[in-house]
């Protein structure tokens, strides 16, 4: 079970958020515009990465508020906590040690 | 006393002061306090505990503890029977009752042992080849009553099970020298330490062997050092607690044993087992190490016993494992036990020890005590019935058979990595001790001691000691300087000969001895080209009994590598899993059972529905009226009579969990059309709007109508079902997505209590009670604030069954009075209350959608009719989907009615409409979701989705119900009142 950090409320167990799945994709719109290719990548492509994955969670059971997270999948570490209108960080020490 | 003939007359940490009576297998017998039940049922000369797996083979006791692979008893009798605990794991008491399992009538003779004389024809995957004619599901039944282990008891579990969280700076696992050791520097800095031991008593190998630390009985510093740890004020030991879980970010799992079967039988407050969650700062694991058995033919005959555990018995228990001992190993340890069997007056006949020379000094300790060394030599098979009685001893000088009644053996030792292993950290393969040490971390532990391959108590003593040091202070303490070096009295240890498997005679030589895994299993497996670990696994069930393999696994790798030209190390480990060892059911779910399993909601009125005779069932975690029964009345009666009622006088419905959420800021409305697939800032304030939901698939989701009560605020309705979802996609949404907007949202559902009235009559009753809400000037879709009865009140003219309905929204702890004067006003009208089943007849009536009954997660906007939506020039969640090809296709599910000829019954649930393909086979196009019989039209109505039903309207269809077909006609779905007068 992960320890994560809710910005606002502070270290808590996992039990008390839910995880949104990948973070950062841009919504295409209009919908006029839109290929249905674009349409289908943004719906159901995710990256799933082995390695640091950036992802969005939301303190479900707490202060209700969403945030980003990068973790890394093979370890679960979790390299950093940043706001939803942040950009990712990058480049995190050791975070190839597997 | 009489009966408990291998029982040494003194010595042994047991109390013969208290005697104890147990049962086992129908027979009396006596142990003492201090036992566990393996150590008793030796004293008392019981050396056949079990019957194996697959060939019903006589097995005996072969470990000490955690690591027992054959004694697997049936603890305890009624709702208390435990299956396949472990003899070693059980502490005696007085009045225990156990028995073997896989075996019957019992273990002396069991009728399944006819698996062994055809074990040749058994082979690994035997099933699976052979019971493949016609179907493997024909014969599925059969094969699985006979496999297995144990029985379940029947009754439901009397048992408590508690659990906590806990946290703490230190965990410790494991309270051998390494542990204690660690517990100790770390405890005495003031961190928060937790120390869990499995076992009963502190000390670990320090309660059997016979090493001094620090001039003090191993035994004694162990108790000293305990001492020292539970004095300091933040420091815990926690004794019977199995760490069974490595978890993510140093959470653990403990189960831990507060309480055998008898004393919660005694007294049913007691609780059974607790388990722990415990988040831990730094941990370090002291887990140890378990011996290796030697694979040799005949290794499982009773009376072949791990090393180790033999000299457990003798020391601790001061019970003998035989008269006549050999000793088979390929290191030093074992010597211990050939001493330690030796000063208890067994003969040791032969040391048998692989290596072709050992240490001068040992010899010497051998020859004082006369015993036989035979170096460079193998067992290489054994005899005897239900306990070996010779075993065949083959060196450079030929074979020989030397007589014995028990053989201890050991081939070297595995530390216990498979917390470390669970903790995502990976192992690598010492040579020097041909095993498996910890490798690379993840996590913030450390392994010490025999965990980490490090075997000599000084050095364990040492390793904890700063493991310990640098825990503490790694979480932020300040640790003492360290103590003086310790000191013991161990002699130093040569290296041992891995010897994985000894060729030899007939007998088969066993790997997995639980799971009845030998080497020609192996080798069939190898030869099948099942040779990954994982392949090996599942193709042998090596290590898939409850025992996981402790004693197993690394001689099996081992075994495969050779087989296949591959190093140990290029082999690899099956990766170790939760738990450790295992844990009661019962244990996991903790209080969480029965009434406590999930919360029941109860709405604000619920005394008042009690008092009317409703029946209740859950509704998404709430306890609601299905119907109201009257004398005599069946459900169906109530059901039609409550249905009836709404469409001839009134009907009093509590709506309660209907979901609210408030949406309040300037950019309200531009969200809520993002939110909904048709618009809603174009409504004005005091007016309702129905609106579906979708998902970004298009998909809908939700249901329900939105109120604008102000310029830049709203009230959202939802089903019931939607009231925790929606708001929390709507927060999603906004604080994700559309940063920008300002707005707000509040879920205000418990707030309110709901109270609906809805008929002919509803009016007149409403009035009756008095209202602010001006009656006359009050379409259907509109929203008025004011008081009814004199309670503040929301009320909506909406309608869900058809008819004038007012739903007031009241304060949650006004609910019960307002339910009392609406029933009160509404008698002498014909108001009656309503439940959810004559609910579900009156929407199916009208054709209203049951969000997730008539639609699941392919039903889109366009599929029930809405294709309006697209019409809408502005975005909104799920359009681009409405526009993909596939979403417009003519021959999608579309939302459609169902009529039968008067004085038919209803449609079933479920029942599909069949058609005929072009190749003559049948063919679905579509299905029935909601049926309902009218009691006010008198016929029977049903909704469901149809293949292009949109079109079909008027088409006749067969319905498939299961043998019966029957006949019906697509239809509009709204069935009753298709133009809505009754709403005006």
């Amino acid at each position: 079970m992960l320890l994560i950090h809710c910005p606002w409320c502070g270290p808590r167990e996992e039990l008390e958020f839910r995880c949104g799945g990948e973070s950062h994709i841009s919504r295409p719109s209009p919908s006029a515009t839109v290929s249905d290719t674009d349409w289908g990548n943004y719906l159901f492509t995710r990256k799933n990465p082995k390695g640091v994955h950036y992802e969005r969670w939301v303190h479900a059971f707490g202060c209700r508020r969403w945030f980003n997270v990068a973790r890394h999948t093979a370890t679960h570490r979790i390299e950093a906590i940043y706001a939803m209108h942040e950009a990712a960080p990058s480049a995190f020490d050791g975070a190839d040690a597997l | 006393m009489s009966g408990q003939i291998a029982r040494l007359a003194q010595g042994g940490r047991i109390d013969r002061t208290r005697p104890l009576r147990f049962i086992w297998e129908g027979r009396g017998y006596q142990g003492y306090a201090g036992d566990t039940l393996a150590s008793a049922l030796m004293a008392n000369g019981v050396t056949l505990v079990g019957r194996s797996f697959k060939y019903h083979r006589p097995r005996g006791i072969i470990g000490a503890g955690v690591e027992e692979s054959n004694a697997l008893v049936q603890l305890g009798d009624g709702a208390r029977s435990t299956p396949n605990m472990r003899a070693t794991e059980v502490l005696l008491y007085d009045g225990l009752v156990a028995r073997p399992v896989n075996c019957f009538p019992n273990s002396r003779f069991d009728i399944g042992s006819i698996n062994n004389l055809v074990a040749r024809f058994l082979p690994a995957g035997f099933y699976y080849k052979t019971f493949m004619w016609p179907d493997w599901h024909l014969y599925e039944g059969f094969i699985r009553r006979a496999a297995g282990l144990g029985k379940v008891a029947r009754q439901a579990d009397p048992d408590r099970y508690e659990s906590r969280f806990a946290h703490c700076d230190v965990l410790v696992v494991g309270s051998g020298p390494a542990g204690l050791a660690a517990a100790n520097a770390a405890a005495a800095s003031g961190a928060r330490v937790i120390l869990a031991d499995q076992d009963d008593g502190i000390g670990g190998a320090l309660r059997y062997e016979d090493i001094s630390v620090d001039g003090q009985a191993g035994a004694d510093w162990a108790a000293r050092i305990g001492g020292a740890i539970a004095a300091q004020p933040e420091a815990k030991i926690l004794l019977r607690t199995a760490v069974v879980g490595y978890h993510d970010h140093n959470s653990l799992t403990m189960v831990q044993q507060l309480a055998n079967e008898a004393e919660c039988a005694a007294d049913p407050t007691r609780a059974r087992y607790r388990t722990w969650q415990v988040r831990a700062g730094r941990v370090v694991l002291a887990t140890g190490a378990i011996e290796r058995p030697l694979v040799f033919p005949g290794n499982d005959r009773p009376g072949v016993m791990l090393a180790t555990a033999a000299r457990h018995y003798a020391r601790r228990f001061a019970v003998l494992p035989g008269r006549r001992a050999v000793v088979f190993t390929n290191n030093d340890d074992a010597y211990r036990t050939a001493l330690a069997l030796a000063a208890c007056g067994v003969v040791v006949a032969a040391m048998v020890d692989v290596r072709d020379t050992v240490s001068a000094d040992l010899a010497a300790v051998l020859d004082a005590r006369g015993i036989r060394l035979i170096t460079g030599a193998t067992v290489i098979d054994t005899r005897g019935r239900k306990r070996i009685n010779r075993a065949l001893v083959r060196s450079a000088r030929g074979e020989e058979w030397i007589a014995c009644d028990h053989l201890a053996m050991s081939g070297g030792f595995n530390p216990t990595v498979h917390l470390f292993s669970q903790s995502g950290g990976v192992t690598r393969y010492d040579e020097a001790i041909a095993a498996f040490v910890p490798g690379v971390s993840v996590q913030d532990e450390r392994s010490v001691g025999a965990a980490a391959g490090a075997y000599a108590t000084k050095d364990a003593l040492e390793a904890g000691e700063g493991a310990g040091r640098e825990a503490a202070a790694l979480v932020g303490y300040d640790v003492l300087p360290s103590t003086a070096p310790w000191t013991t009295d161990e002699r130093p240890e040569a290296s041992l000969l891995p010897c994985w498997q000894v060729e030899g005679r007939r007998s088969k030589a066993f790997v997995d001895f639980q799971n009845d895994v030998s080497v020609g299993d192996i080798t069939l497996s190898a030869r099948e080209n099942f040779r990954s670990v994982e392949h090996l696994k599942r193709y042998t069930t090596l290590g898939m009994a409850a025992d996981q393999g402790k004693t197993s696994n690394v001689n099996a790798l081992a075994i495969m590598g050779a087989l296949t030209g591959r190093s140990v190390e290029e082999t690899g480990h099956t990766r170790y899993r939760f738990p450790f060892t295992p844990i009661p059911l019962g244990s996991m779910g903790g209080r969480n059972r029965g009434e406590l399993f999930r919360p029941r909601r109860r709405m604000p009125a619920h005394d008042r529905h009690v008092a009317a005779n409703a029946v209740f069932e859950d509704y998404g975690g709430w306890m609601r009226p299905a119907y109201y029964l009257n004398f005599g009345e069946t459900p169906h009666q109530a059901e039609q009579r409550e249905a009836l009622a709404v469409r001839t006088a009134a009907g009093l419905f509590e709506g309660s969990p209907l979901g609210k959420i408030e949406v309040k800021g300037p950019d309200a409305g531009r969200f809520l059309d993002l939110i909904y697939a048709n618009t809603m800032s174009t409504l004005r304030p005091g007016k309702v709007r129905y609106g579906l939901m979708l998902s970004e698939q298009g998909v809908v989701i939700d249901d329900g109508v939105a109120t604008r009560l102000g310029d830049d605020h709203f009230l959202i309705g939802t089903s019931s079902g939607g009231a925790e979802t929606i708001v929390a996609w709507m927060e999603e949404w906004l604080q994700c997505e559309w940063l920008d907007l300002d707005v707000l949202v509040a879920p205000v559902t418990a707030a309110w209590g709901v109270l609906t009235i809805t008929g002919p009559k509803a009016r007149t009753i409403l009035d009756a009670v008095g209202t602010t809400v001006p009656l006359d000037d009050f379409p259907h879709m509109s929203f008025a604030e004011g008081t009814v009865a004199g309670v503040p009140a929301r009320v909506f003219r909406v309608s869900y069954t058809g008819e004038t309905s007012y739903e007031i929204n009241v304060p949650a702890r006004s609910s019960a009075f307002l339910w009392d004067v609406l029933m009160a006003a509404g008698q002498s009208q014909g108001l009656i209350p309503v439940g959810i089943d004559a609910w579900m007849v009156l929407r199916t009536e009208k054709g209203f959608l049951h969000i997730g009954a008539d639609t699941d997660g392919t039903t889109t906007a366009l599929d029930v009719g809405w294709g309006h939506v697209l019409k809408k020039k502005n975005e909104f969640v799920g359009k681009r989907s409405l526009l993909r090809s596939a979403d417009q296709r003519a021959d999608r599910l579309q939302f459609v009615g169902f009529a039968v000829a008067a004085g038919e019954s209803p449609l079933p649930i479920g029942g599909h409409v069949v058609a005929t393909a072009s190749d003559g086979t049948a063919l679905s196009e579509g299905y029935v979701t909601s049926t309902a019989f009218s009691p006010f039209l008198k016929s029977a109505v049903a909704l469901g989705m149809v293949r292009g039903g949109l079109a079909r309207k008027g088409e006749t269809v067969r319905i498939g119900a299961g043998r019966a077909a029957r006949t019906a006609t697509i239809v509009d779905p709204t069935f009753y009142d298709p133009d809505g007068e009754r709403l005006r």
